[in-house]
């Protein structure tokens, strides 16, 4: 069966390879969503930190051989953790700030990241090897699918709905919500704010770093693997709605989605699609597609 | 008007101080600038640092170090600059160097794209441009000047090298993942040229930006295409997650991989494990012979890391220069472009190498193969030569180029 010429099979496959590629999107701007909301800052190292992820466990492998699991868990800790004292020791003093002193500074520790990177490890990357465990491919009929791709989906959106339910579902994330719309008064409250704050930007770019984890066997690891994805997350929480954690999640899927359809019918535009929307969703719905206006 | 005389007097005097200048450049030793200047334009940040990069630039010193740092009296000098892997930024850094810098000579040059740019400022500026990275074959066609060379590699050796070894060893339907820029364009042109004269066929092409991390879907269209040998027309990261992805998505057994240009950082990068047995068609391997094993000892010292045949190429180059400015007892870009295509090239590199008047540096092409992780008996022993191509073969025949430089084609 065709579709538009384009056999069915091709068609099921780009689609679940989309799937895979939107559950990096989903984790990656879920991250960057969280930090707009609660920092008011565009994390423009989003992606640098997704790199960092990658080498974190690239070298807690080679050097200490820790095994694939322990990196999963020990890598994004620690970038959060790194991530946390970026906060603590810069990022912080530029709140209240026009928003363009955030992006200036993360934008430069992209550079110092990735150039030091470069410098250190060279640019054409290193090897990670796929997990033992998930080395064999999975026969879905339609295509062939290897066993680690499947992986990523499913820890892409365990992570993604975890996360969702923290700040949804639990007081923490009420805490939360409540700082990002009334910051004084819920400090009044008895609650750490900034605390609160730094730990947000912990668990942002503890999401991009988990994101680096699991791209690492699939993407090789190297320096610049975080910006050629940024922009297309950058575009994704745009297109879902500032600030909005659902938005981001099911953008990030959907996005993934329409980009594998547009590999099969004219792969030249796959690069450019994801703007195309962004800039359709803008003209109808500038808030974007989950976002409230704010009145 | 009298009030306008010291107006004018002054422009008038300063033109002629200008015209002073402009002489006095062309100093009466017959250097200009009392100095010979070389320009390394290289990818300093980018996808191909490993490629060129840092190590292009220790490459053209050390070559100017052993050549004893002047010729004809006047000191050799080397400064670097970054294209950034853009066309634009290329030009312009090389018109500053031509104009402003005093830059006789630009070598490197990674990235087609940017050596096509170069060379055409190049060709205005009438001032040297030596390409070793790039492998763009209108470098000695279209875009071809007297001051234009092209010393280590291009696409029709590679096409001729790895290309038609494949073809004949009986991979005749192809599809290609090429890199959408003038690089993998024109050595997709050149690979399927050859498949097709040999009675093969070429099924089919995505193309992808450079650049490119996830290459799973161009593996599915790639399978899909059911062609045997899927020809990889990119290189560096690019080609090394797209040998990644073909081998995760399990193409199948009567698919093979073949990558088009693959350099010596890149089987390092890929590990013998997941490169072995693929083919490269490089002009140069640091373990050929005892010369060549010397010479990347030192650079090894100086630079952590084996040369690969574009760095070599940036020492000999460099060399092949400096002895042209010797014989030419001037920097004067029209002496020079004589000499170098006088001279004869012979060194660890290229021996009885040759300049064609197209720019074309004519020199033997190896076909290595990557050898097995139990086959590596020592550090970086990577390849084994398969077989040699004659520069006559490995290099575009004079008659087919399009160079207007070409009595042909006037």
């Amino acid at each position: 069966m065709d579709i538009f010429g384009v056999p069915i099979q091709a068609l099921m496959g780009q689609l679940m390879l989309g799937i895979v590629n939107g559950s990096f999107y989903a984790v990656l701007s879920l991250g960057l969503a969280i930090i707009f909301g609660v920092l008011k800052i565009v994390n423009f190292a989003h992606g640098a930190f997704f790199m960092l992820g990658a080498f974190t466990a690239f070298l807690l492998a080679q050097h200490l051989g820790a095994n694939y699991w322990t990196t999963l868990l020990v890598a994004p800790l620690a970038v959060a953790l790194f991530g946390m004292l970026f906060e603590w020791l810069f990022l912080r003093r530029l709140y209240g700030l026009d928003p363009i002193y955030g992006l200036l500074l993360t934008f430069s520790l992209v550079l110092v990241l990735e150039g030091g990177f470069r410098v250190a490890f060279g640019s054409s990357g290193q090897p990670f090897a796929t997990p033992e465990a998930l080395r064999g491919t999975l026969n879905l009929g339609f295509m062939i699918l290897p066993m680690y791709r499947g992986f990523v989906i499913v820890a892409a959106l365990l992570v993604c709905l975890v996360t969702w339910f923290v700040i949804e579902r639990t007081s923490l994330g009420a805490n939360l919500r409540a700082a990002t719309e009334r910051a004084e008064l819920t400090q009044a409250f008895g609650i750490d704010v900034p605390r609160l704050v730094t730990l947000t930007y912990g668990v942002g770019v503890g999401l991009a770093a988990f994101a680096g984890v699991l791209a690492a066997p699939i993407f090789h690891v190297n320096p610049s693997m975080g910006s050629s994805l940024v922009i297309i997350i950058f575009a994704v929480v745009v297109i879902g709605g500032l600030g909005s954690i659902m938005g981001a999640i099911v953008t990030g899927l959907g996005l993934g989605v329409v980009e594998g359809f547009t590999r099969v019918f004219y792969s030249e535009f796959s690069s450019t699609i994801v703007f195309l929307v962004m800039v359709l969703v803008l003209l109808l719905r500038p808030a974007g597609l989950f976002g409230r206006e704010e009145g | 008007m009298p009030a306008k005389t010291p107006l004018k007097t002054f422009a008038l005097s300063s033109m002629v101080l200008a015209m002073g200048a402009a002489s006095g450049a062309m100093a009466s030793n017959g250097f200009s600038d009392d100095v010979v200047r070389i320009g390394v334009l290289t990818d300093m940040s980018g996808i191909y640092t490993d490629l060129s990069g840092e190590a292009a630039v220790e490459a053209v010193r050390m070559a100017v170090e052993d050549f004893g740092g002047e010729v004809g009296g006047v000191p050799i000098e080397v400064i670097y600059g970054d294209h950034r892997n853009r066309a634009d930024t290329g030009a312009s850094r090389a018109r500053e160097w031509y104009d402003n810098d005093g830059v006789d000579m630009i070598n490197d040059l990674s990235n087609s794209g940017v050596a096509l740019a170069v060379a055409a400022v190049a060709e205005e500026r009438q001032r040297h441009a030596i390409s070793n990275s790039a492998s763009n074959i209108g470098l000695t066609n279209d875009y071809c000047s007297p001051y234009v060379t092209h010393y280590t590699y291009d696409a029709y050796s590679l096409a001729q090298g790895t290309g038609k070894t494949i073809v004949e060893d009986g991979g005749d339907t192809w599809f290609f993942l090429t890199v959408d820029f003038a690089f993998g364009i024109g050595l997709e042109e050149q690979v399927s040229e050859v498949v097709r004269e040999a009675g093969g066929q070429v099924v089919g092409a995505a193309r992808h930006p450079l650049d490119t991390t996830d290459f799973s879907s161009y593996a599915l269209q790639a399978q899909a295409s059911g062609a045997e040998i899927i020809g990889i027309a990119s290189t560096g990261a690019d080609a090394i997650n797209a040998i990644n992805a073909l081998s995760e998505f399990g193409v199948s057994p009567d698919q093979r991989p073949a990558a088009l240009l693959l350099w010596y950082d890149d089987i390092v990068s890929l590990g013998l494990e997941a490169a072995q047995g693929l083919l490269l068609t490089n002009a140069f391997y640091w373990d050929a012979d005892d010369e060549t094993r010397e010479f990347s000892q030192r650079f090894y010292e100086r630079t952590g890391r084996m040369p690969n045949m574009a760095q070599a190429g940036n020492y000999s180059s460099t060399m092949h220069y400096l002895n042209a400015v010797e014989a030419a007892g001037t920097d004067d870009p029209d002496a020079v472009s004589e000499q170098m295509r006088e001279l004869e090239i012979n060194d660890f590199f290229a021996s009885g190498g040759y300049i064609r008047p197209n720019g074309r540096m004519v020199h033997d092409q190896y076909l290595w193969e990557v050898k097995a992780p139990d086959e590596s008996e020592y550090d970086y022993d990577f390849l084994r030569l398969v077989a040699t191509i004659p520069g006559e073969e490995a290099f575009q025949p004079l008659e087919d180029s399009s160079c207007y430089l070409l009595e042909h084609n006037q």
